[in-house]
């Protein structure tokens, strides 16, 4: 094994490998992916390393072991019990139920299974311990390395009024603001007038957009405090708030740093991380369209002093609101693995988990400010289980019927945590993969992301596909002229997915049309003797009949083996493809253009489900015949919505508000559902009074349950 | 006895008239007047008899095409249903439909029937053959356009010849049902229709497919037609059966019902099990059921059809390796197995709102029709019961006469216990279950998935029943009931219960103990599943198997 080894995707490795510090005698692992890239097998770090966390950061972090020759052990709930990096870890030790306060923020269960397999080091990913001094000064206490920065930089850094004061000593941008905790409402009203709204009031303890609201005035102010101290107990187990300015239309730029424990600091370079819904990130890139090499230089010079100044050891993230002045200001530092590391790792050629481990067992980082390059552009598309049609994505559950990740694709990589067959339950974060692509430009890397994102199949749960493509193709994103809001400015009547040209539908309609033909000349190719007729010849003229959008197109279909011509709206288009009727992907070749969609359902009704450009359209087929009759068919009365609240989402109720025969007006709170530790407040359509109250507070609600009744005005 | 059952019959097809006349004299207030002159002039057009042969042949042909005339076919419309020749039209391909008896006239001379305006070319069906996708079907649909659709001896005469006509071909018959009961003009001759059908219903049943669709009102003795088929189909909101309609159910019984809540899709697909499914509207019966037709045999003497297939013999379904959960009392979707294993997804389910504890339907394996039979751990743990063993029972003794294999997917804690249970006969109704399992003779594979206790393991096609191929998953038990009461009876004063209950699911809660036996033939990885049923199923197509002559079983009814 002293010869390099080289695999798969090598010449591209290469290409990323000149500027990265190199010695003879390193392996080389190419697997597709963007990171792993040399390692030195003498260099010894540990023989056992538990991961204390789950999905697809689990196998990220359990990837980069197998590569460096180290033994590892999950912990896991016992509904995760069959879940990936269970199978992938060498060693797996159930840790509680599935509530993650009883199993993955279990330390004394952690505890004892670090004791019962002699792990050496602990991996604590991202989320659940990674940021938790308790947890970090027990493993001290038993002398398992913890595979991150030491407590004191966690507590400062945790802590975002002590992290605020100790960046301004460090002379780093700050945003104004209170510096303290806030003890009430009165308070908080009176701190938020002083600085002047709007202000953003967040937990203490907080990140991840969990417990932060923004208030515009008085009211928004004592509601958000409410909101958010609760949101803050039930995440993070402390309730303390803090309020500080909020900088309107901000960039979200942060800086990867990389220290070591004798003093190196590195920054590699920033991530472009503006695109988010409700202060969770949705799209990431890397590098930024907006930083100028100076102002990268600032920022990234100022995030290594602050890391400094902490004597910052590991892989840390400072975030930065940047204001169109490019006037940057820091947020927090995240002392942890951040999600969205791969595309730095992409563009830099680093692994940061190696790095995080070497550096854990004390290794001085072998790379200077000068080796750290920007190759080319890499896009990270977060993939949710969630409707976006429901303010941007609210979470959705179900089981993966059927899910084929883009690999076949070049420069796109997928770190994920489940696969065909997984649950993607209430009890744990709804993001199903990041998928990441990589060009050297950014075209390059959004085209790629587009192809990867069409060729993406995820069945069995709602996901938020469809918004994903839409972001990446908007003119203005492309151009980047993006800024944390976005969503709401594009889309201020809330996400609606793909808005069809007239070519669009064109396309879109030819293709269900020549599905149907089709199916329909399968539907006759019986195998063997069973005595169909001879004497009918194949039918190769198709009039139809489509419905989408309850407009009704008339289309004729005329077909040669598998080349269909369609005549619609007075156009002729011309529609090939291999009509795989098995395979869950549809690429079709429409007048030279290639366009891959998804047939995702499909019905001796005519009815078919097909994923175009990213989103689903439902479009009804018919022969000449059958839309003629149809026509005498009776309308089917829909449910009333307005009179009917359902929960728009799986999860549990924890309050409701009225009962049966209060008045309830419009937009008045009837009850709050908790999903994925976000509350949600469900309002009512219209005033009227309440009819009927079908849940109570703790009650566990599917998707489409029945909340609320409400009766006639 | 035979005496008794003919009188309970007749009176409640005595009970259908009521209903069906009361119907039928709406129907007249409303259309005889504007239809009543147009018929006048025909009259007058035959009475002269200048027309050559060939032109009457066309006017007569023209009357058959219109039915009850345009204000009647008007009325069909508004009320959401299609004519008796939209019907066959959709259903069958274009241009196939052959027509028999276009000029069949009724035949009662009563109430001054025979008077010529009161004739209809065809009368009240319509009947021929044609092709679905190419394949023979014999049909007939009933013209409620026609004297409400009711039923004269010419009526049931036309239906018979082509029944007659479908044994001697060897092709399924599909009755599309639109029709207010007798025509009470006709008297016996009506009633002595309706059981020529049923004889031919009960003679033709195992020799072609008989398919119903239920478009309109079925009542009275008519219903016992769509009972004898092998499957009944309904139209949502527009059709009904029943045996009395609510009038009479009112002053029988006191019972304030509904026609929807009586005898409505809803209640038959749901409550009854006398449907197998239901579909929205018209249109799209005739279009699923066109669908559905293509899983069939045309006979007995068919095979069971294979048809193009795209979808890899060999490919693994990774989803099912942990489809079970690791808690043997946590429920999971059987529903989630049979799409992940057959082609494309495609799984035909049979009367889906009846018995959901077990699932029963059609697909295809590489091509092939076959019929799958899973318990549904999602209901009611899975158990069987007395309307889950009929509904099963039911559907595999269709698979066997028509060659269809069956795959039986077990997950089953045992037999639902308690009083209506009991009561309500469990014990006959479950041994038809295992009747029809173990009569069948066609390729039987058996899979079970997590749980097979008692004598319901022996049931669900166990290899005892002459199961040709039994795999378990590594997630399967087989023993005689689960391990808690197992213990209490095994270990009975034992002090750690706990122990011994551990020493038991050690013991049996596994697939060993039927494996080393041989009840099962191998322990198989589950993402492997389809690709071994594709497999069985290629060297069982030339499985030959007879059970001993007799004149027929008596299965316990």
């Amino acid at each position: 094994m002293a010869a390099p080894r080289v695999t798969s995707g090598l010449q591209r490795v290469l290409l990323m490998l000149k500027n990265v510090h190199f010695k003879s005698g390193y392996h080389i692992v190419a697997s597709r992916k963007q990171y792993s890239t040399v390692y030195d097998p003498n260099e010894k770090t540990f023989e056992k390393i538990l991961i204390a966390n789950r999905g697809e950061i689990a196998c990220r972090i359990i990837k980069t072991c197998k590569k460096m020759g180290i033994k590892t052990v999950a912990v896991h709930s016992d509904v995760d019990s069959s879940a990936v990096h269970v199978k992938m870890a060498d060693e797996a030790v159930c840790v509680g139920p599935a509530p993650t306060s009883k199993s993955y923020l279990n330390m004394d269960a952690i505890m004892e299974a670090i004791r019962k397999t002699r792990a050496e080091a602990v991996h604590p990913g991202y989320g659940f311990l990674s940021e938790n001094k308790e947890f970090a000064k027990r493993l001290a206490a038993e002398g398992v390395t913890f595979i991150g920065p030491d407590t004191h930089a966690i507590q400062a850094m945790g802590d975002k009024i002590e992290s605020k004061l100790i960046a301004k000593n460090a002379k780093v941008n700050t945003i104004p603001g209170f510096d303290g905790v806030v003890k009430d409402t009165d308070q908080a009203i009176s701190i938020a007038r002083e600085i002047g709204y709007p202000v953003m009031i967040k937990a203490s303890a907080g990140g991840g957009g969990k417990g932060m609201r923004i208030a515009w005035n008085d009211e928004e102010t004592r509601e958000g405090f409410r909101f958010s101290s609760q949101e803050a107990a039930s995440s993070f187990g402390d309730d303390r708030l803090l309020i500080e300015k909020f900088i309107d239309n901000p960039r979200h730029i942060e800086i990867q740093v990389l220290a070591d424990k004798h003093g190196n600091a590195l920054w590699l370079n920033e991530r472009e991380c503006s695109i988010q819904r409700r202060n969770q990130k949705v799209i990431e890139e890397a590098p930024s369209t907006f930083l100028d090499p100076n102002t990268r230089k600032q920022m990234g010079e100022q995030a290594v002093s602050l890391a400094k100044a902490v004597k910052y050891s590991s892989a840390g993230t400072v975030e930065f609101l940047v204001d169109s002045q490019r006037n940057f200001y820091f947020l927090e530092m995240n002392t942890r693995l951040q999600v969205e590391h791969p595309i730095t790792e992409c563009i830099t050629g680093l692994d940061l988990v190696q790095e995080m481990i070497r550096i854990a067992k004390g290794y001085k980082l072998h790379l200077k400010q000068a080796d750290i390059p920007i190759k080319g552009w890499a896009i990270e598309s977060r993939v949710y289980a969630e409707d976006p049609y429901k303010s941007f994505g609210l979470p959705s559950i179900g089981r993966l019927s059927q899910y084929i990740e883009p690999l076949n694709l070049t420069n796109v990589r997928v770190d994920s945590g489940i696969k065909e067959g997984s649950d993607i339950s209430i009890y744990y974060d709804p993001m199903i993969s990041k998928l990441v692509t990589y060009g050297s430009t950014r075209a390059d890397a959004l085209q790629q992301m587009v192809e990867a994102l069409d060729n993406y199949v995820i069945r069995g749960v709602t996901h938020n596909i469809s918004l994903l493509r839409e972001i990446l193709v908007h003119p203005r994103f492309v151009k980047g002229d993006i800024s944390t809001k976005f969503l709401p400015e594009v889309y201020p009547d809330g996400f609606k997915g793909h808005q069809l040209s007239d070519n669009g539908r064109r396309e879109l309609l030819a293709t269900a049309a020549c599905l149907y033909v089709a199916l329909q000349l399968r539907s006759r190719r019986f195998l063997g003797n069973q005595r169909v007729s001879t004497s009918h010849k194949e039918q190769n003229r198709w009039e139809l009949s489509l419905n989408l959008d309850k407009d009704t197109h008339v289309v004729t279909v005329f077909s040669t083996g598998s080349l269909f011509t369609v005549e619609l709206d007075g156009k002729r288009l011309n529609v090939t493809s291999e009509w795989n009727l098995a395979s869950a992907l549809l690429p079709v070749t429409i007048d030279g253009t290639q366009r891959t969609m998804q047939c995702l359902s499909r019905d001796a009704s005519g009815n078919v489900s097909l994923q175009y450009l990213g989103t689903v359209f439902k479009i009804q087929v018919l022969n000449r015949k059958a839309a003629d009759l149809n026509k005498h068919m009776p309308e089917k009365v829909p449910e009333d919505s307005g009179s009917i609240l359902r929960s728009p989402m799986p999860g549990s109720v924890v309050a409701v508000s009225v009962k049966p025969g209060d008045m309830v007006s419009e937009g008045q709170e009837i009850c709050v559902i908790e999903a994925m530790k976000m509350q949600n407040s469900m309002t009512a359509a219209r005033t009227a009074k309440v009819k009927t109250v079908h849940c109570k507070a703790g009650d566990t609600v599917a998707e489409g349950d029945i909340l609320i009744e409400l009766g006639m005005d | 006895m035979a005496a008794l059952a003919t009188l309970r019959s007749a009176s409640s097809l005595f009970g259908g008239y009521r209903f069906i006349y009361k119907n039928l004299v709406a129907a007249h207030s409303h259309v005889w007047d504007s239809v009543r002159p147009n018929l006048h002039l025909q009259q007058r057009w035959y009475a002269v008899s200048h027309l050559s042969v060939q032109e009457r042949i066309d006017k007569k042909r023209e009357a058959a095409r219109l039915g009850g005339g345009q204000a009647r076919i008007d009325a069909q419309h508004k009320r959401g249903k299609l004519t008796a020749r939209e019907r066959v039209e959709l259903l069958l391909d274009p241009d196939t439909f052959v027509e028999y008896d276009m000029f069949v006239e009724h035949r009662c001379s009563d109430f001054g029937m025979d008077a010529a305006q009161n004739k209809y070319p065809g009368d009240s069906v319509v009947t021929g053959q044609g092709r679905i996708n190419g394949r023979l079907v014999y049909v007939f649909s009933q013209d409620f356009t026609v004297y409400g659709g009711s039923l004269s001896g010419a009526h049931a005469q036309k239906i018979c010849k082509i029944m007659d006509q479908a044994v001697l071909v060897g092709a399924p018959v599909i009755g599309l049902n639109d029709s207010g009961g007798a025509r009470i003009q006709e008297g016996v001759e009506s009633l002595a229709g309706y059981a020529d059908i049923f004889l031919r219903n009960v003679l033709v049943s195992g020799v072609v497919p008989q398919i119903s669709l239920i478009m309109g009102p079925c009542a009275g003795g008519a219903v016992y037609s769509p009972a004898l088929t092998d499957f009944t189909f309904m139209v949502k909101d527009t059709s009904y059966l029943f045996i009395t309609g609510p009038d009479v159910v009112k002053s029988v019984t006191n019972e304030d019902v509904t026609q929807e809540e009586l005898g409505g899709a809803k209640t038959h697909t749901a409550v009854s099990g006398v449907a197998h499914r239901a579909f929205e509207n018209d249109v799209e019966a005739l279009l699923n059921l066109r669908e559905f037709f293509n899983f069939l045999p045309l006979s007995n003497k068919d095979p069971a059809p294979v048809m193009e297939c795209h979808d890899p013999s060999d490919r693994l379904v990774p989803g099912l390796d942990t489809v079970v959960p690791f808690e043997s009392t946590k429920a999971y979707d059987m529903l989630d197995i049979i799409h992940g294993i057959v082609d494309e997804r495609d799984f035909f389910e049979i009367m889906p709102n009846y018995a959901k504890n077990i699932v029963v339907g059609f697909a295809r394996m590489n091509g092939r029709t076959v019929g799958i039979v899973g318990n549904q751990p999602k209901v009611a743990s899975g158990c069987l019961d007395i309307n889950s063993s009929v509904k099963g029972a039911r559907f595999v003794r269709f698979c066997d006469a028509f060659n269809i294999p069956i795959i039986t997917f077990v997950d089953v804690p045992g037999f639902l216990p308690g009083t209506a249970q009991e009561y309500g006969g469990i014990i006959r109704h479950g041994a038809k279950l295992l009747f029809a399992f173990a009569e069948a003779t066609v390729p039987k594979i058996t899979i079970i998935t997590r749980k097979a206790y008692g004598g319901a393991y022996d049931v669900m096609s166990s290899k005892h029943l002459r199961g040709d191929v039994n795999y378990a998953w590594p997630s399967a038990e087989v023993a005689v009931m689960g391990a808690k009461g197992a213990v209490q009876i095994i270990f009975r004063g034992k002090e750690n219960q706990a122990e011994a209950e551990a020493e038991y699911v050690e013991t049996f809660a596994n697939p060993f103990p039927a494996a080393v036996r041989g009840f099962v033939d191998d322990i198989i990885q589950p993402s492997s599943t389809r690709m071994r049923i594709c497999r069985d199923l290629e060297v069982l197509v030339n499985k030959r198997q007879t059970n001993p002559w007799k004149k027929h079983a008596n299965i316990p009814l």
